[in-house]
């Protein structure tokens, strides 16, 4: 019924359409524009959702890497700072990297539309934004805080187990309202990287990726490893995590979100273009997890699970800047070589410093990888399209677009590693960023959050197989008088009840 | 009163569990246990990395049982735990002092004494 209803709509839709030239009364026109921005817009925030829910991936993705004393805090501290992102973008963050300025100052921010507020179909002054899409600004805004969202939660995969709680609100709030959105001007919001140099960023292989893994590259310098990493030879030792099923949901999940978040990109539905890159999207996450899967299985002779789930994570990194850019086959070639790179960078790095999921390999050099893939495979006739650079090595043979992604990388890597070391070590110094050894041990769950994650897993639950004193039946206490061999003292009935006494009320060792 | 202890693979717990219900042994308490002896750990790879596991899962098995009973129960619990690969397990043999049933306060030798198959059911 539903199906043959729209059918019929689409018809007349193209009949109308077909009728346009002939019958072009502006308020045909008009109706055609605002079917447009209804598209638009739709599209825009089913995207936000898609990418909005990628905080479940993630979520799912650190507690399957993480051991089950500490997998409470994981899930608390994504709730937490996705809500403090939320507002943070929406007071500055949003302007920062959106917003209108002049000259220099626009090389660097945005300075217009702080707190901004929205009424149906309004617009705020948003020069890139408004350029690309008629959608209007409250679905931009939504747009645009979800991918905040996401650097915010790369940055923790690296500090998982060992982190202060106090450290991912102290964090959340500069990087949501001033480091993530500059960065995010300069190659989203027309700054310096995107205007003067015509670098290309998709959907944020470096704005996203990459800034959010180099703050958590700073954090975990000056956080050292989980206790139990190294052996005293400074070997790494293998510590697994609890779920690899869990790992894997949330991969699936964040394969999923990535709909939004690359094809989402294009702000557009009615230009068709969002089509094009779920393609490009997909198969760079396929080509990702098989050459992973290839890569470890040549080095350990094993198919490692969670390696396999790390690879598509790296292709879809990589696709993320190229994947408005690049034809299908070649982003194959982007998502394996990411699958490659991955399954090494985890290794070699897990040598050196302590990344309990693998991020600083599958976000950042991923992410390293797939912004100066564009200078690669970028299509020429995608970059017209888009409107930014120009065509990339393997159609032009020139090594133009190349040195500006290679700009992009640097500039964004060193701004951010800068800023967020500074922020870090300024938190270490006053609040502390690692809990004591002995919280470690016991776990954060306990030790921070006062509960575990996994109750049962540490302790016995009242209505368990481990009941509470007080809930033991009457008629067995009765029995106690009525024993048949009385030669050891007879406990009282005060005693039996107080679980204070527990250890003297059996009698037994007397 | 002996107790048998008997450390065996896990996946022999039920051979051994029948083999000693059909000698009428009255009672078994198992737990799951980590050990190493002979019989080397095994190497984890995780992600590149090695963790090197030099603790098996076995399950150990306690029964105590009257004087008379210790070498047919022996005996049950060899032929039914063993399979000739390293890392089959052991069985120790404690003296017992005393024994008291929970229920009713009865004492000694008595309460494990053993009782015909057709006196349970499974």
């Amino acid at each position: 019924m539903h199906r043959r209803t729209r059918i019929r709509f689409a018809a007349a839709g193209a009949a109308a359409l077909a009728l346009l030239p002939l019958t072009a009364h502006a308020a045909d026109t008009t109706a055609t524009q605002a079917a447009g921005i209804a598209a638009d817009t739709v599209w825009v925030v089913v995207a936000a959702c898609l990418v909005l829910f990628m905080q479940a991936g993630f979520a799912m993705l650190e507690v399957g890497f993480t051991r089950m004393k500490n997998v409470g805090t994981v899930v608390a501290k994504v709730i937490v700072n996705l809500s403090i992102s939320s507002i943070v973008y929406w007071i500055c963050g949003f302007a920062f990297a959106f917003g209108a300025a002049t000259g220099f100052t626009n090389s660097l921010i945005g300075v217009t539309g702080f707190a901004p507020s929205f009424h149906p179909g309004s617009t705020l002054n948003l020069p890139i934004l408004n350029a690309a899409s008629t959608a209007p600004a409250a679905a931009k805004f939504f747009f645009e805080f979800v991918f905040c969202a996401v650097s915010l939660a790369i940055v923790w995969g690296t500090m998982l187990e060992r982190t202060k709680f106090i450290v991912y609100i102290l964090f959340a709030i500069p990087f949501a309202g001033f480091i993530y959105p500059m960065i995010s001007h300069w190659l989203f919001g027309g700054g310096w990287l995107m205007t003067s140099l015509g670098a290309q960023d998709f959907a944020g292989s470096t704005v996203v990726h990459l800034t959010g893994a180099t703050a958590g590259f700073a954090g975990l310098l000056l956080l050292g490893p989980r206790i139990g990493k190294y052996s005293r030879d400074k070997k790494p030792n293998a510590i697994p995590g609890h779920s690899m099923p869990l790992a894997q949901l949330g991969v699936i999940i964040l394969w999923f979100g990535w709909f939004g978040f690359n094809p989402g990109s294009t702000l557009n539905a009615t230009n068709l273009h969002f089509a094009d890159v779920v393609i490009t999207t997909n198969l760079a996450a396929a080509a990702g997890a098989l050459a992973a899967m290839a890569t470890i299985y040549r080095l350990q002779k094993s198919v490692d699970v969670g390696m396999i789930g790390n690879g598509a994570i790296a292709a879809l990194v990589a696709i993320t800047a190229p994947s408005g850019y690049v034809q299908p086959w070649a982003a194959i070639i982007i998502g394996a070589v990411a699958g490659v790179i991955v399954v090494f960078g985890v290794i070699a790095i897990d040598k050196w410093i302590d990344d309990p999921v693998g991020a600083l390999s599958a976000h950042g050099l991923a992410g390293i990888w797939g912004t100066l893939s564009c200078g690669l495979f970028t299509d020429p006739q995608l970059a017209a399209f888009n409107g930014v650079g120009q065509g990339g090595l393997v159609y032009t043979g020139s090594f133009k677009q190349l040195g500006a992604q290679a700009a992009a990388v640097s500039a964004a890597f060193v701004t951010v590693f800068a800023l967020s070391y500074g922020l870090f070590w300024a938190i270490r110094k006053t609040v502390g960023l690692r809990v004591s050894e002995r919280h470690e041990i016991d776990g954060l769950d306990i030790s921070e959050h006062g509960m575990w994650g996994y109750p049962e897993q540490f302790m016995p639950v009242p209505g368990g197989a481990y009941i509470h004193p007080d809930a033991v039946a009457e008629p067995a206490r009765h029995l106690a008088g009525a024993l048949v061999v009385p030669a050891d003292p007879v406990p009282g009935e005060d005693h039996v009840r107080n679980a204070d006494h527990a250890p003297t009320a059996g009698g037994v060792q007397s | 009163m002996k107790k048998v202890e008997a450390i065996i693979r896990p996946e022999r717990l039920q051979a051994v569990q029948d083999a000693m219900d059909a000698l009428g042994a009255s009672g078994l308490t198992v737990t799951e246990v980590l050990g190493c002896g002979a019989q080397r750990g095994y190497t984890e790879t995780y992600r590149g990395a090695r963790a090197n596991i030099s603790l098996q899962r076995k399950v150990k098995v306690e029964a105590v049982v009257g004087d008379s009973m210790v070498e047919a129960v022996v005996t049950a619990i060899t032929g039914a735990a063993r399979t000739g690969e390293v890392g089959d397990g052991k069985i120790f043999i404690h003296p017992v002092d005393d024994a008291v049933r929970i229920r009713t306060g009865e004492r000694g030798d008595a309460i494990v004494r053993h009782l015909q198959p057709e006196h349970w059911g499974h």
